[in-house]
């Protein structure tokens, strides 16, 4: 694999049995064949609606999914592990590199343990520090990067508004000096004057730290303004993957063009022009055949519905997954 | 003539720690195939003050004397207020005003089928038959763009998708043709293409029923899209209201103004995000003097931290509670 990239997947699969009983057992494909190069230093971003499978493919990233085809390396300087094999203190060590920022700041923290002792937990858990001391200390480093008062860490979760909560929930993500970062939804339960001063932060706290962020999420505005490059996924597929100013500049995929045009614009005089999709996502077992998206494609031809494209690359770095890119203008 | 007015509300609730306020002196009125747009952060009130007009507020709620709720319905004004049975009180709750809930799952009775609970209220409401009742919900359905409604009108809630159960709640809230609708944050827990879809869908019933409607939501680009006049709120207070292109293209208010610097746009992607700065203060410390004063970068000395302002003309149709206005300088 290419030195630049912190991970790189390969036709990365995750499937969940379904079905108790032994004879119509089935597999259910949450991610399906996804082939992605996340450079080291990026702000990787994943979108899709409900059920397209991109939190299912970064909890893969974290060995928190089942890796059931294909495969996930991470490469990082003298270090590279095959994420589907990680055992015991391998296992260990990635945990510490590779951490998670939840959706929901008021679920993620336990409403019995002070801030510092929230913050402090994953550095127990993994055993980084000898003592006491220099626990606290490291605490109140992250907590100074995070933004959060000293003050602060003597109280209780409840005392914190939506804000600093998630500011404490990204401080014990950090704590550990992880080098990759899930930030799965992170922003969604927010409020937008709030959500601003989060992102922000992401975007100061990975300069100082040197971080390579997975920033998942359905808001499209918020991922074109935060993140480097941006893969849109569809039942378990990309569908499209390119830097973030190319892909809102001439985006390949009908799928692509339609989340773009859902966004409601804040001119109350422009109702959207372009086509607005139909229907919804399938369910990942009863998945159309040929490509994914033909069932709500206003492009979709016979070919479509009979052969699954592949991904394709249509310009450096950019690549779709589509039968008729070369053909459709859809860019306005 | 207005739909409903709604004059000086003010509420607050009893709680163990002392009386919070969650309404502070709010007035608007709605006319009748009008759409508000009720703005704010989570904390401002805007639920609580929809609610308020169906009364369906806990009950340590403590409504100021001076509150007035006054509904124009065809037989005369109803003064939501006096209302104190709950039978006096069917008038209003699902009769002549409907609410949609953010959270379809959470809202349907899991036990019961969509269509049972579709029915139910149709025949507390109107006197129609069962039959009749069935009817008519499955044309609802239809009509909200559920495909095989009859078939989804005998199912519950949880084999629905999430689109189809908020379209399911609005087929609901509409059979009793309510002469008001109350939709609080109806897309938010949709996916931006369903989102699409519930706003489409409800701007065409309001050509088609007449109904005004309450639209709450933190989301101005939904407002945007779906509002005719804005109404924002922060801590209980309106702060600032008027119609939806002024509010939007001209926000005067320095908090109106952060809300929309804060969003981030598509077609300025090296526009720097810009937070409000600071968080929503406890509803326990309430600022005194104007409500925002804490947070705002365009303070103009001791006057924002003790005197409350109150309302200056901004616009056409457009007021804003800032003491900048009387200053005579643009914010």
């Amino acid at each position: 694999m290419s030195t630049e990239n912190l991970i790189e997947t390969k036709d990365l699969s995750v499937g969940f049995p379904v079905g108790g009983k032994i004879f119509n057992k089935s597999v259910l494909k949450a991610v399906n064949d996804v082939s992605l190069s996340i450079p080291r230093g990026s702000f990787f971003g994943v979108v899709g609606e409900s059920g397209s499978g991109k939190t299912t493919f970064g909890r893969a990233l974290l060995n928190a999914a089942p890796i059931t085809g294909g495969s996930a390396h991470y490469e990082d300087g003298d270090v590279s592990y095959d994420l589907g094999k990680l055992t015991g203190s391998e296992l260990k060590e990635y945990r510490r590199r590779a951490q998670l920022i939840f959706q929901d700041p008021y679920a993620a923290l336990s409403p019995r343990m002070t801030v510092r002792d929230i913050i402090a937990e994953p550095l127990e858990v993994v055993g980084l520090c000898n003592s006491r001391e220099e626990v606290d200390e490291r605490v109140r480093e992250i907590a100074n990067l995070c933004r959060l008062n000293l003050e602060h860490l003597r109280r209780f979760p409840h005392a914190f508004s939506g804000g600093q909560r998630q500011r404490i929930s990204i401080a014990r993500a950090l704590v550990s000096k992880p080098r990759f970062v899930v930030a799965d939804e992170s922003v969604a339960a927010l409020d937008v004057s709030i959500q601003a001063d989060i992102l922000n932060l992401l975007k100061s706290l990975q300069d100082e730290m040197g971080l390579t962020y997975l920033f998942i999420s359905h808001d499209l505005s918020v991922v074109a303004h935060t993140c480097d490059h941006v893969a849109v996924m569809y039942l378990g597929q990309i569908m499209e993957s390119a830097p973030t100013r190319q892909l809102f500049r001439s985006p390949r995929h009908p799928y692509t063009k339609a989340l773009f045009s859902a966004i409601p614009s804040l001119d109350p005089d422009d109702h959207g022009k372009a086509q607005k999709l139909e229907g919804e996502i399938p369910s990942p077992t009863n998945r159309p055949t040929g490509c994914q998206f033909h069932t709500r494609c206003p492009f979709a031809i016979d070919l479509c519905k009979r052969e699954e494209p592949r991904m394709e690359t249509c310009e450096a770095e950019h690549s779709v997954t589509c039968h008729r890119w070369r053909e459709l203008q859809l860019a306005d | 003539m207005s739909l409903i007015d709604v004059e000086n509300l003010t509420l607050q609730f009893k709680t163990d720690e002392g009386l919070i306020t969650a309404v502070d002196n709010v007035s608007f009125s709605i006319a009748p195939g009008e759409v508000m747009g009720l703005v704010g952060e989570s904390g401002s009130g805007k639920s609580v003050t929809a609610k308020s007009l169906m009364k369906l507020n806990p009950g340590n709620a403590v409504y100021a004397p001076e509150s007035r709720i006054t509904l124009h319905l065809d037989n005369g004004p109803v003064d939501v207020m006096s209302l104190k049975r709950p039978r006096d009180m069917e008038v209003v709750r699902g009769g002549s005003v409907s609410m949609i809930f953010q959270e379809p799952m959470a809202s349907f009775a899991p036990a019961m089928t969509i269509g049972s609970q579709m029915v139910e209220q149709l025949l507390i409401h109107t006197d129609m038959s069962k039959k009749q009742a069935r009817e008519l919900s499955i044309e609802m359905l239809d009509r909200v763009g559920i495909s095989d409604a009859s078939t989804r009108f005998g199912q519950y809630a949880f084999e629905m998708s999430g689109g189809m159960r908020q379209r399911a709640m609005i087929a609901m809230a509409l059979s009793t043709k309510p002469k008001l609708l109350i939709a609080d944050e109806p897309t938010t827990a949709l996916d931006v293409t369903i989102q699409a879809q519930v706003i489409d869908l409800m701007k065409d019933l309001v050509t088609d029923f007449g109904m005004g409607i309450i639209f709450i939501t933190h989301d101005l680009g939904v407002v945007a899209q779906t509002a005719d006049k804005v109404a924002v709120m922060y801590l209980g207070k309106m702060i600032e209201q008027g119609p939806v292109r002024e509010v939007i293209r001209n926000p005067y208010h320095p908090y109106t103004q952060g809300l929309i610097d804060a969003l981030p746009q598509l077609d300025d992607l090296d526009k720097p995000l810009m937070p409000v700065p600071g968080d929503i203060p406890s509803p326990l410390e309430r600022p005194e003097g104007c409500v925002f004063h804490t947070r705002c970068g365009k303070i103009i000395g001791d006057v924002c931290r003790t005197v409350a302002p109150g309302w200056s003309d901004t616009g056409e149709n457009h007021r804003t509670a800032c003491h900048l206005c009387h200053e005579g300088q643009s914010a």
